[in-house]
Parts: C-alpha cells; sequence; structure tokens
C-alpha cells in the first residue's frame, strides 16, 4: 500500500505525546473522549488572543474587524470541511451537547402528543436526553432502532419502527462505544419518505472519514471541537437552510435578533439567530486550525492507518480467552471496547494506567447500550492517526498483565 | 508492576474482591439503603438488622462494582458487625478521612480497627478511585439514619 502518512512526523506535531507519565511514555487510547491538539492549533489560540482579539460583529474597530473576519473564515472553514452548500448552514455552538439540544428545543413547538422520534440502541447521552425531553414535555414517543449481536445497526429493525408518525431521527454516525458506522444514506432516504426529518451526531463519524452532509442528505449534523484535535468549549451545528429556518430561535441575547423594541422582537437570520451572545470566537478560530491541519493529511492513508491499528488492536486481544470484545460490526471505526473476565473496567483502567496506557471505563455515556450488552461498564481504547503499533503492543501487553495480576 | 499498584490491590483486597463477605439479602432486615456511583456505575444495596439499643446485630450487601468498592463493602460489613450506631459512624468518618489522604482522627477508634482500616489506605494515592471505596461507607451512613434513600457519589 502506497502511503503519504508519515507517523513519526505526524507524532511530532502534538507536543502533549512526548511527555512521560510515571516515567513510562504516555499511551493516549482515549481519542474518543477528547483528542489532543497539534501545535498549530495551540499556535493560532496564542496568536488569536495576541495579535488580533476582540469581539466579534460588533464594533467599528480594527480589531473587532480582524476577528469578526477570522471567525468568519472558521465558519467558511467548516462549511468546506463539511461540504455544506453555504456558511449560513453553520452553526458555532459550545459543543455537541448544545448542537443537539438547540435542535431538540427549536423543534419542540411542532412536536405533539404521540409524534414519534427514532434513536438507536447505541446512542451517546448527549443524543438521548434532549428528546426525553420533549418525551416529558410534549408527549413524543421514543423509539429504539435495535442493533444486532455484533453491534451493526439492525436495518430492518429501523425499518419497522418507521411510519407515518415518525417525526424526527437522531442517530449517531459512529457509535463511541462500539465503533459502529451507521448507513446514513439510506436512513435518511427512508426518513425522508415518511417526512421526517434527520439528526446525525457526528461527533465520532467525523473525526474518522471525510463528512459531506450534501450526499449524506441529513437535515441536520453535529460535531464537536475538542475530538477533532480542536479546543474545547467550541461544537458545530450544520442545519440545511431551509431545516435550520424552521427552528425556533434556542437562546435568546444579543447578535441573535434584528430588532427589539419593548413590545416584540425579530430575530436575525440563521446562523446568527442561534448564536446569543459572544460566540466561542477565539475557539472556532482554532478549530479550523484544526480543521485545515486534518485535510492537509493524506486522509485516505490516515483512514488506512487508523483501520490497521484497529485491526491489529482487536486481532491481539481477540486471542486471550479472558477478553471479550464488544462490537465487530463490518466497516467500524477505530475504537475497541472490551472487558476482562473477572476484572472490573475501572481495575483494569487503573492498571493500564499505571502501564502510562491511558483507555476509558465506564457507560461512557451510554447507558442504554450497556444495558443492551448487559454489562454495566466496559473498558475501551479509541486510537487516533498519531497513534503506533507499539502503542497497540503497549496496550496488549498491559492487559496481560491486568489478567495476571487479578488471577 | 507499579509499587502503587499494590498497594492499592493488597492480597486482603483482591481476597475481598472475589470473595465478598456478608453478600446477599438479609432477611429480617430492618433498615437498608442503595448507594450509586454514576461515574462508574458501582451499585450497592446494604440490609442492616439493628437492635432496639441501636446495635447493628446483622448486615449484608448486595451489588456490582469494582473491587475497590466490592472489597470495601464486604471488609465494613465484617468491621461493623455487632457495633453500635455511634461506633459504626466512627468507623465511618475514620475511613473517609484515610481514603481521602487526610488526618485520621483516631478518637474513640481500637487499634485493631484503625488497622483494618489501613489495609484500604493505599487508594489515597488513586484520586479517580476513592469514590469507590467510601461508597460502601456513605451508604451505611444513609442506612442507619433511616432514610432507606439512595446516597451517590455526586453527593460529596
Amino acid at each position: 500500500m502506497t502511503t503519504h502518512f508519515d507517523i513519526e512526523r505526524v507524532r511530532a506535531d502534538f507536543p502533549i505525546l512526548s511527555r512521560k507519565i510515571y516515567d513510562r511514555p504516555l499511551v493516549y487510547l482515549d481519542n474518543a473522549a477528547s483528542a489532543q491538539k497539534p501545535q498549530v492549533v495551540l499556535d493560532t489560540l496564542t496568536r488569536a488572543y495576541s495579535e488580533i482579539y476582540a469581539n466579534v460583529h460588533r464594533g467599528v474597530h480594527f480589531l473587532s474587524n480582524a476577528s469578526t473576519d477570522a471567525f468568519e473564515a472558521a465558519r467558511e472553514t467548516v462549511r468546506r470541511f463539511v461540504n455544506a452548500k453555504s456558511h449560513d448552514e453553520i452553526v458555532f455552538t459550545k459543543g455537541g451537547t448544545e448542537a443537539i439540544n438547540l435542535v431538540a428545543s427549536g423543534l419542540a413547538a411542532k412536536i405533539h402528543p404521540g409524534d414519534e422520534i427514532i434513536l438507536s440502541e447505541m446512542e451517546h447521552h448527549s443524543n438521548i436526553v434532549p428528546w426525553h425531553f420533549l418525551r416529558e414535555r410534549h408527549g413524543a414517543v421514543l423509539r429504539w432502532a435495535p442493533i444486532t449481536d455484533d453491534g451493526a445497526f439492525d436495518m430492518e429493525g429501523f425499518k419497522e419502527r418507521l411510519g407515518p408518525k415518525t417525526k424526527f431521527v437522531a442517530l449517531t454516525h459512529m457509535s463511541n462505544v462500539l465503533g459502529t458506522v451507521t448507513p446514513v444514506r439510506e436512513i435518511v432516504r427512508l426518513a425522508h419518505a415518511v417526512g421526517a426529518q434527520v439528526l446525525i451526531d457526528g461527533c465520532q463519524g467525523a473525526v474518522h472519514e471525510p463528512v459531506d452532509v450534501q450526499a449524506l442528505g441529513c437535515d441536520f449534523y453535529v460535531m464537536t471541537g475538542h475530538k477533532l484535535y480542536g479546543p474545547t468549549g467550541v461544537g458545530i451545528l450544520y442545519g440545511r437552510k431551509d431545516a435550520l429556518k424552521a427552528l425556533r430561535p434556542y437562546q435568546g441575547g444579543g447578535e441573535m435578533i434584528r430588532i427589539v423594541t419593548k413590545d416584540a422582537v425579530t430575530y436575525a437570520d440563521p446562523p446568527h439567530r442561534f448564536e446569543a451572545g459572544t460566540p466561542p470566537i477565539v475557539q472556532a478560530i482554532g478549530l479550523a486550525a484544526a480543521m485545515n491541519y486534518m485535510t492537509s493529511l493524506d486522509r485516505a492513508a490516515v483512514s488506512a492507518h487508523e483501520h490497521a491499528l484497529l485491526e491489529h488492536a482487536t486481532e491481539e486481544l481477540s486471542r486471550f480467552n479472558r477478553v471479550k470484545l464488544y462490537g465487530r460490526a463490518p466497516g467500524k471505526g477505530s475504537i475497541v471496547s472490551f472487558s476482562i473476565e473477572g476484572v472490573h473496567p475501572h481495575d483494569a483502567a487503573t492498571v493500564l494506567d499505571r502501564a502510562g496506557v491511558a483507555v476509558r471505563a465506564g457507560h461512557h455515556c451510554a447507558q442504554p447500550l450497556m444495558e443492551r450488552l448487559d454489562v454495566t461498564a466496559t473498558a475501551r481504547a479509541s486510537f487516533a492517526f498519531y497513534n503506533t503499533h507499539a502503542e497497540v503492543d503497549a496496550l496488549v501487553a498491559a492487559v496481560r498483565e491486568t489478567m495476571e495480576f487479578f488471577k | 508492576m507499579d509499587p502503587g499498584l499494590r498497594e492499592l490491590y493488597q492480597e486482603i483486597i483482591l481476597d475481598h474482591g472475589r470473595n465478598p463477605r456478608h453478600f446477599g439479602v438479609l432477611e429480617g432486615a430492618n433498615r437498608e439503603a442503595r448507594g450509586h456511583n454514576p461515574l462508574c456505575g458501582d451499585q450497592i444495596h446494604l440490609y442492616l438488622s439493628m437492635d432496639k439499643a441501636g446495635r447493628v446485630v446483622d448486615l449484608s450487601f448486595q451489588g456490582k462494582g469494582c473491587a475497590i468498592s466490592v472489597a470495601s463493602a464486604s471488609m465494613m460489613t465484617e468491621l461493623v458487625k455487632g457495633r453500635t450506631e455511634a461506633e459504626a459512624r466512627r468507623l465511618a468518618e475514620a475511613f473517609v478521612q484515610l481514603a481521602k489522604g487526610e488526618e485520621i482522627d483516631t478518637n474513640g477508634l481500637h487499634e485493631d480497627d484503625l488497622d483494618r482500616l489501613q489495609a484500604m489506605g493505599g487508594v489515597s494515592q488513586f484520586p479517580m478511585r476513592v469514590k469507590c471505596a467510601t461508597l460502601a461507607w456513605h451508604t451505611l451512613e444513609e442506612a442507619m439514619a433511616g432514610g432507606g434513600g439512595e446516597v451517590t457519589t455526586d453527593d460529596e
């Protein structure tokens, strides 16, 4: 395979990767929780604060203009990153969670008792709880699209739940626990055929494969900055123009209005209608730098490398009789959830940590999925393109050590 | 193997984690409480039988959790059985101080009790795991208070 991917050069771009913990090299395998930041993002943040920083959209002075230009240029970078038709379809939020809450809240007035919202069993709580609000407050009925035993999206089960009562479908692009990738295009086609809108939670999915929202056809697509190698405190809501326009404003405040009088208010057009208050200016600029960094890499080579890491880890961990892997769906992303017989995931994660290997243990904010898998928690190693095969070996060695310790 | 890990997972803790004592539902219990650690999903259901004088005649627990939380609950049942409510509360206070790495108020504690509590002392070096160790003891306090409710480690 020809690869234009120099792992050592890429690793050198991420200063934190060279640090040690407990006198051992850091093996950072908690990327699905949050990814590390390349130097170019850190430099961009510093430069934004030290050279062009002021509030956006409100001043006539030099810095406000410079800051607004950089902020709106970031919006254009995001548009390109997901191939939206217009930069007006890109809303900056404080994170993925806020983006989903924004949509759920904006739709609320149109949800009536008995209207159905379809989620999948493998959603993150951030794509569950906002819909529970609509159940509690507006009488919506939540329907759960099942997964198969190997963790794949069960298309037949989805079709059975889809019908004339379906008003909305909210699904993950890639499960944060199983790595399962959902067949978004087909889901969107089916949902639109019954008149339902679709939101795709791309907090994991957008990290691993290029996203084309026009090709996917979804009405909304959600991302978070910090998993995309960018800063915390910024997320993205993509909404097709007509879909965004049909949403009620989320928060009220400055920037989102046209005219405010003592008796009435009129709202700005999207995206500003949904950006009340001072937005995460520098975070958005930093996220754009992260996206530019990602697109500067050979993404096909990145994807091939991540899949090779996944295969390596899956193959090695499968050798252990006491290790159980969760999620073997074909085409899944580079996330490996596992448990070790006789060892609680938190104990495993503690032992792994002391070997320098950072993994996540717990319910991963996906309790309905844990119920489906009949576990209270799993351990999870999630790989980024800067991880190496030697780090997979370190994980496997630490898992072996854990099993020896907890005989 | 990291020495901190050996300190945390002493043989006695591994043993209690694998073979918890007083595990199951207690027939004739007159107090109970549930404990929940939302961070990691640890759950404990604690049953107490207290006599009129406020003595914990018997106790048991059920639940799911990591080795630390199960061992802590198991060792707690051994320590607390037969104690008065006041004695049990003293032990709980001392245990929480120990787990958090704070100075222990030894007032009213037997040396033998202290020794047995110390087995869990290693957890103070693992800040992310302290709540696993203290869950059972907070649940005990709730049960003795007669609340019968649920404590979560978020309340700390």
